[in-house]
């Protein structure tokens, strides 16, 4: 048994991991880009019910926040533990602040009747409809994956205090970085395509 | 002398005993038999329902079901052997067992992850399970779970895609395994170009595993979405398109089938060559023609859907783009041939086995090609043509790489050896009873016989009974195969090492292994087909 | 395989720089947003968007400084993406 650590390999086993979640999204892509070519006219309807500012702050809070979980690692490969933690702390607030805002967003849009089979969007313009059973269904599974990163970067950073995490041994802090940016690498997708097309 | 002891006597980790020992362990070869039992008993499970199925269509009107059965049972048996047996199969219990093994090494990369994905694949199971007895009984929407049927109806197609979607994450997850290893844990003096086939096949399969299944991951998570929010993303009425399922649907389900065909490909590749006592013949065309068969096989998706409605331009390219996946599969079957030519032939089980698929796998081929062109395929489409066409691949295909696999591999697994003339009568009326069972059905189909109906035109009576009768036949000589090798347990005849005269790693080691595979550091050849020292040792024997 | 192959750091300065071009990008896509293009605004927030994720990926993913396999199996994924998209779009387009 190779008792040295790969941590090339386990980089690689969590890059297999992340195409994975891309495809997974992506499948919500295909269904975004043939419905938008149908109906791009209802598609910018839709976009200019959600707001503007919300979904611009919210792009903010998650690029600094890859900015801060990018630090955090620099700082453990210096050894500088206090920092470490203070980025991965300020980076899981991000997120929480990212999941307030939405939980704001949606309860905003439900107390307006619009969400799956309400009234208002089944009655309305189908493409209107699909434009918003969309926007849930893709910032619904982004949000998940908004707190299982939250989960994962909260258990590197118990492992950090408990220097379960070293300079020379720190492939999970890696990895959940990892799956943190490709939580932010979405919602820059996510951003325009509802928020900017109008 | 514990390095020596074969792994049944070893934990991996060490300091395991009984159950705990198989429950938790790490070591792939473990693992790969755990898959083994549960795969069989899903296998068996679902033959059985086949057998059903086909003794219900023997006569015309009511046999021994009623159509709602009946159509549960259809989509029953696609299920299970689709998602729990065609692929896990050769990958999750011969790629388990056997790729670390050819690689030089002592185990998979993440080893604690493969016995999570033996985890998820039994609780996936476990679901599937619950979805027969719970609420309102199991879908008869067929494995493909078409919209609107799957979204509209009571029955339990909720907890049946819940189960596909757990089995595909451990179908994923061991894709990841197995790259990994192949990339970071090989032996350091073993080339890409040194690698056994067969990991080949199980590396290029890996690949369509971690891209592909996703797909249906997020389309069933959508199928179960939609019927409890009705959001309307595949609803007319709503705004949505009933094709986008479709469309989503087969981006996985259609490369799935080079999943399970691609190891079974690895298979013959390495059972022709021992029993040639020959090198494989283009061994950097079979490497190349698999990476080609996984990246085609994920441009065609679209030509399951010629009469869905689609375009004109869509049902096009995607007929011209089918036949460009037959070039790559037309590569293997002629190299394997090449590899025989002037061989020195030795008839065994498994290559009487290997044989057989070569020429089920090419008919099958050959029937897909009249379903890849368009115009002939509003013709067959839906008809019992394509159930000809895809069990010809699928199980005179796989299916009998499998049982290929089963007799290549037995005396390595389990030390011992079978007796070669049941394998042989087994095989034989296995393959009489194929011919039997599937032949009538392309004609069936071409002659207009819907698939999926409980009931017939009189016309098509006897060509249903025929196909009835052969698949008796079929189902008596596969349990001839299946009771002779576990006989071997009874006789227990001890295996030698290598009892075939083959060349690559797994039989430098005993028969079984020892838990971590090698006792000295495994001798890398320059090429993995190189029979001359075999040659040598039988010449010395007076073989 | 080198397990102790050099780790690549990236300072405190060289992650800020990134995030300022990220910052700045996003206020051009929103500013962009404002100015109505017709069917060009679409292809253009797409293009910031995919600039945007470059920055993301070669240097806070560090993805500029890792070997062939993940490069190459990257761009790969990619296209893979590319075709899902781009081959459904033979059928929706045409109808």
């Amino acid at each position: 048994m190779s008792s040295q650590i790969d941590r090339a390999g386990i980089k690689l086993g969590m890059w297999l991991f992340l195409y994975s979640e891309i495809i997974l999204f992506g499948g919500l892509f295909v269904l975004y880009a043939a419905y938008l070519h149908r109906y791009s006219e209802f598609f910018a309807e839709g976009g200019k019910e959600l707001d503007r500012m919300i979904g611009t702050i919210n792009t903010v809070v998650l690029l600094i926040s890859s900015f801060t979980v990018a630090a955090s690692i620099t700082a453990m490969q210096r050894n500088a533990k206090k920092q470490t933690v203070g980025f991965l702390l300020f980076s899981i607030a991000c997120g929480i602040i990212f999941l307030v805002n939405k939980y704001f967003e949606w309860g905003a849009k439900i107390h307006h009747d619009i969400y799956p089979n309400s009234e208002t969007l089944v009655s309305g313009e189908p493409g209107v409809n699909i434009f918003f059973g969309l926007y849930y269904v893709i910032t619904g599974l982004h949000g998940l994956h908004v707190i299982i990163g939250m989960v994962l970067l909260s258990i590197s950073l118990v492992f950090v205090l408990t220097g379960k995490i070293t300079p020379s041994r720190f492939s999970m802090l890696d990895n959940s970085g990892l799956y943190w940016h490709l939580v932010d690498l979405i919602w820059i997708f996510v951003f325009p395509l509802f928020y900017l097309v109008l | 002398m514990t390095a020596t002891q074969s792994f049944y006597h070893a934990s991996a980790p060490p300091g395991l005993t009984g159950i705990k020992a198989w429950l938790l362990t790490h070591d792939h070869k473990r693992l790969g038999l755990m898959y083994l039992g549960a795969i069989t008993f899903w296998f068996v499970l679902a033959m059985f329902l086949g057998l059903l199925l086909r003794t219900e269509l023997m006569s015309q009107g009511r046999t021994i079901m009623n159509a709602e059965t009946y159509n549960a049972f259809f989509t029953l048996h696609g299920v299970i052997m689709i998602f729990l047996f065609m692929i896990p199969g050769i990958p999750a219990i011969f790629g388990n067992f056997f790729l670390p093994i050819q690689l030089g090494t002592d185990d998979v990369f993440f080893p604690r992850l493969n016995l999570f994905s033996w985890y998820l694949f039994m609780f996936g199971g476990l679901f599937a399970i619950l979805s027969l007895f719970a609420g309102e009984g199991f879908p008869d929407t067929g494995w493909t779970f078409y919209v609107p049927f799957s979204v509209g109806i009571t029955s339990n197609v909720g907890l049946t895609v819940t189960a596909a979607f757990i089995l595909g994450m451990s179908s994923m997850l061991t894709g990841l395994n197995f790259v990994t290893t192949f990339h970071r844990m090989r032996d350091k003096s073993m080339g890409l170009m040194q690698i056994p086939l067969f990991t080949w096949s199980l590396y290029a399969t890996a690949w369509v595993q971690i891209l592909a299944t996703p797909v249906i991951s997020i389309t069933f998570v959508l199928i179960i979405l939609e019927r409890f929010l009705h959001i309307g993303l595949f609803d007319p009425d709503k705004g949505g398109d009933p094709l986008l399922y479709q469309h989503l649907f087969w981006m996985y389900s259609h490369p799935a089938v080079y999943v399970m065909i691609l190891p079974g490909m690895g298979v013959i590749s390495e059972i022709i060559p021992v029993f040639s006592r020959k090198s494989i013949f283009g061994y950097k065309a079979i490497v190349w023609s698999s990476m080609a068969i996984a990246i085609a096989g994920s441009l065609v998706w679209a030509h399951h859907m010629f009469t869905s409605g689609m375009s004109d331009v869509s049902v096009f390219a995607f007929s011209l783009l089918t036949y460009i996946v037959a070039i790559p599969s037309a590569v293997k079957v002629f190299s394997w041939v090449s590899t025989m030519y002037k061989g020195s032939i030795e008839m065994t089980p498994p290559l009487l086995l290997s044989l057989i698929f070569i020429y089920l796998f090419s008919v099958g081929g050959l029937t897909g090609l009249v379903l890849g062109s368009a115009g002939t395929n509003i013709h067959v489409h839906d008809t019992h043509f394509v159930v000809g066409h895809f069990h010809f691949v699928m199980f005179g295909g796989t299916g009998f790489a499998f049982f290929a696999a089963l007799h290549f591999w037995w005396p390595k697994m389990f030390g011992v050896m079978y007796r070669f003339k049941p394998a042989y009568i087994g095989a034989v009326l296995t393959g009489v009873g194929f011919f039997f069972h599937y032949v009538p059905m392309l004609i069936l189909g071409m002659q207009g016989m819907p698939r999926r109906y409980y009931d017939y035109l009189p016309q098509y009576e006897t060509g249903n009974f025929l196909a009835g009768f052969g698949g008796y036949l079929l189902i008596i000589g596969m349990m001839i195969m299946f009771v002779n090798l576990l006989m071997s347990f009874r006789q227990r005849v001890p295996a030698p090492a290598d009892p075939w005269g083959a060349t690559t790693l797994e039989w430098t080691v005993p028969s079984p292994p020892p838990v971590h595979n090698f006792i000295q550091k495994p001798q890398i050849e320059g090429f993995p087909y190189d029979f001359t020292r075999v040659s040598e040792r039988f010449q010395q024997s007076g073989k | 395989m080198d397990n102790q192959e050099k780790q690549h750091v990236l300072s405190f300065t060289q992650l800020g720089m990134v995030l300022a071009i990220l910052l700045v990008l996003t206020g051009i896509t929103v500013g962009v947003s404002y100015i109505h293009m017709g069917f060009f605004n679409i292809p253009i927030a797409l293009a910031i968007a995919c600039t945007k994720v470059t920055f993301v990926l070669l240097f806070f993913m560090h993805l500029k400084y890792e070997g062939r396999v993940i490069n190459i199996s990257f761009i790969s994924t990619v296209i893979v993406l590319i075709i899902l998209i781009g081959f459904t779009f033979w059928d929706v387009a045409y109808r």
